[in-house]
């Protein structure tokens, strides 16, 4: 068991793929087929794809507030690369590859960011909650999907997120806290990307890893890479198995970098080093998994440019059919407050209807 | 039938829906084995299981959070928030998800989920066991938000609460939980949410109450009938969506309208119904639409508690008022 061999109290920190892509750790490589590696980095690359797209377009002023996910792509990809169908997974709001791995579309995910409600609207076949913006709230809605899950005596689980920010909240602790008393089925994933917005990690807590928080709640916690791929495919596996057959929650700190700005709305320029950014390109988890897949035999730089240039061109496609067919139906926005419109909602909604009629003619 | 009063309904029909729906799960902080702080849940864990009630730890915002992971999955929960003034840390939970869930993915989820809590003072508490948290409740798009006056109300909304596919907030008059005895009947009947009740007709002037001042509203009523001052009163039941039908009918009819109500003045509950009866019954008015209130203070401790909730006298001076302008 990886949880029993990785103390996070010891700051020790599960490592499968170096950063050339090498196999340092042979025995702990996960299950996983090369062809299958490969589907998870080409959901890696279609996500920095739609990441450098969807940037690109904010600068035109066509997108709105966008929250980058690039540098944390193995993270996502991975954790979500474990669950099963019927499993439950719910995000907080930078998890653009584990939402793509759980079967959400593109189309799905710009019309979210492009401000319009149908963007959390999922198919009924996907298990996915939608965005969740204030910070460690959502932790406790995987806590009661798995409960729930556990009390029908189905075996389905649920993934929560959360970031190295949301470890300071309420919610946070009293979500490991549920999950243990009620040894739920329930894993938690913190990302941690080093900064919540500008608060650089060290400021939101002196304890030593994040995973150790879990050791105050009873439950596993472990520490890894999260900028390889395979190590937390292998932990979050573990998870779901352990949460599967009963033997409770686990929490996993994945250790990775934000590449980019926390929204298009700050400048991480003013809060860290260039060197800092630097060290960490040099550990790009989707670089490392093409050299990986190129020394398999697998991959080439040629594909790799091409692939890459043909997500950014689906992903500016997506985006040009949002642009026309985005925009709300007025009556949606009043439709779907309750499950039928109480009277004064039908009168403000009738009297604004009237009102812009009024200002057609 | 059973003589039942308040809070032996309350336990009777959660026990009534947990014997005829299994996806109805009961829980809150010492809910489970002591049966709850006021004996709403007593026997259920011993009658349907530790999965079906039980205690949870003491955090108000996780016990509200997992009710919505729960009832997105299937379930239908029934959450305790053990007073309504340590609703507080959930109101996040309340608030930024439970409201809004089923308009922020456009229907594809929805929360058929209760939280149940105390309401209202007048029972000697220590602080912050007095509440009336009908503005910051009633306020909130999303949410339906119910009072009870009466067992065989409480019986006939918390079954329609519990069925309900929105979620609903079901405040229980602490003060009342014991006070009367009524028949209830044992079988099925629900009231539907959002549907207020004449309680008495009248001519003279429209009262709308709710909860336990429902009862000093009638005796208020009693000693104006006494002086050839026939009161409508009305027990609004329903915070939100608001009855508005019934309060303009009658209105109507009086040309008069005293709203009465244990919460602060200030924007609360009474504000929206005088800006409704203004703007759907204007002119019909005789006098001006008066509220008859809470003061805006911080409700007092146990010994100065009685200036600040109003007693039938009170009530029956203000609607004079109102009735002689």
């Amino acid at each position: 068991m990886l949880i029993e061999r990785f103390d996070p109290l010891k700051g020790e920190m599960l490592r499968i793929m170096d950063e050339e892509g090498q196999i340092i750790a042979p025995d702990l490589k996960p299950d996983l087929s090369d062809e299958r590696v490969l589907e998870l980095y080409k959901v890696m690359l279609l996500t920095r794809a739609a990441d450098t797209k969807a940037l690109q377009l904010q600068r035109q002023g066509r997108m709105l507030t966008y929250a980058p996910n690039t540098g944390q792509e193995a993270a996502q990809t991975a954790s979500a690369a474990a669950l099963g169908e019927n499993d439950w997974l719910v995000p907080a709001f930078r998890e653009l590859g584990a939402w793509l791995m759980k079967g959400v579309s593109l189309e799905t995910i710009y019309l979210y960011w492009y401000g319009n409600e149908w963007g959390s609207h999922f198919p009924e076949n996907v298990r996915m909650l939608p965005i969740s913006i204030p910070i460690g709230s959502q932790l406790n809605h995987a806590v009661g999907l798995a409960m729930a899950s556990k009390y029908k005596g189905e075996r389905d689980v649920a993934l929560g997120y959360v970031g190295d920010g949301g470890t300071s909240i309420g919610d946070f602790s009293e979500a490991l806290n549920f999950a243990g008393v009620f040894d739920a089925p329930v894993i938690f994933v913190i990302q941690n990307n080093q900064y919540a917005i500008s608060v650089k990690r060290q400021i939101q807590t002196r304890a030593a890893t994040l995973a150790q928080k879990a050791v105050a709640a009873g439950i596993p916690g472990i520490l890894v890479d999260g900028n390889d791929l395979l190590a937390v495919y292998a932990a979050v596996s573990e998870a779901v198995e352990r949460a599967r057959a009963g033997q409770g929650p686990t929490l996993i700190e994945a250790y990775t970098y934000r590449l980019g700005a926390h929204t298009t709305s700050d400048d991480p320029t003013k809060y860290r080093e260039d060197n800092e950014v630097v060290e960490w390109r040099a550990k790009d988890p989707v670089k490392r998994v093409k050299q990986y897949l190129i020394a398999q035999g697998l991959w080439s730089e040629e594909q790799d440019a091409a692939q890459s240039a043909e997500y950014e061109e689906y992903a500016l496609e997506v985006f040009r059919k949002i642009e026309e067919t985005g925009d709300p139906q007025v009556e949606d926005l009043f439709k779907y407050t309750y499950k039928e419109m109480p009277e004064h909602l039908e009168e403000q909604l009738s009297e604004y209807l009237q009102y812009l009629e009024g200002k057609v003619k | 039938m059973a003589l039942l009063n308040l809070i032996s309904t309350i336990n009777h029909t959660l026990d009534y829906e947990m014997g005829r729906d299994d996806r109805v799960v009961v829980f809150g902080e010492d809910v489970g084995v002591e049966g709850g702080v006021f004996r709403a849940t007593v026997g259920l864990q011993e009658k349907y299981g530790a999965d079906r009630c039980f205690d949870t730890p003491l955090a108000e915002g996780a016990i509200v959070g997992m009710a919505v992971g729960m009832a997105i999955n299937g379930l239908r929960p029934v959450a305790e928030i053990q007073f309504s003034g340590f609703m507080y840390p959930a109101y996040n939970q309340i608030v930024s998800h439970v409201a809004r869930m089923r308009n922020r993915t456009r229907g594809r989820l929805h929360l058929p989920l209760v939280i149940r809590m105390p309401h209202g003072g007048g029972i000697r508490a220590l602080e912050h066991h007095s509440e009336s948290l009908e503005t910051i409740l009633g306020h909130i798009p999303g949410l339906k938000v119910v009072v009870p006056s009466t067992p065989y109300d409480a019986k006939g909304l918390l079954l329609s609460a519990i069925r309900d596919d929105d979620p609903v907030i079901f405040l229980e008059p602490s003060k009342i939980y014991r006070a009367f005895r009524q028949e209830v009947p044992e079988g099925d009947y629900t009231i539907p949410i959002g549907k207020a009740k004449v309680v008495q007709e009248g001519e003279a002037v429209t009262v709308v109450t709710w909860g336990a001042y429902v009862h000093e509203t009638l005796k208020a009523a009693e000693q104006l009938a006494n002086e050839g001052i026939d009161a409508e009163v009305i027990d609004l039941r329903t915070i939100s969506p608001i009855d508005r039908d019934t309060i303009i009918k009658s209105v109507k009819k009086t040309g008069r309208f005293v709203v009465v109500h244990e919460a602060m003045k200030t924007y609360g509950p009474g504000a929206e119904l005088i800006a409704l009866v203004n703007e759907k019954a204007f002119l019909y008015l005789e006098a001006p639409p008066t509220r008859l209130t809470g003061f805006d203070i911080t409700i007092p401790l146990p010994r100065g508690e009685h200036h600040y909730f109003l007693d039938s006298d009170r009530i029956a001076a203000g609607i004079r008022k109102v009735v002689n302008f």
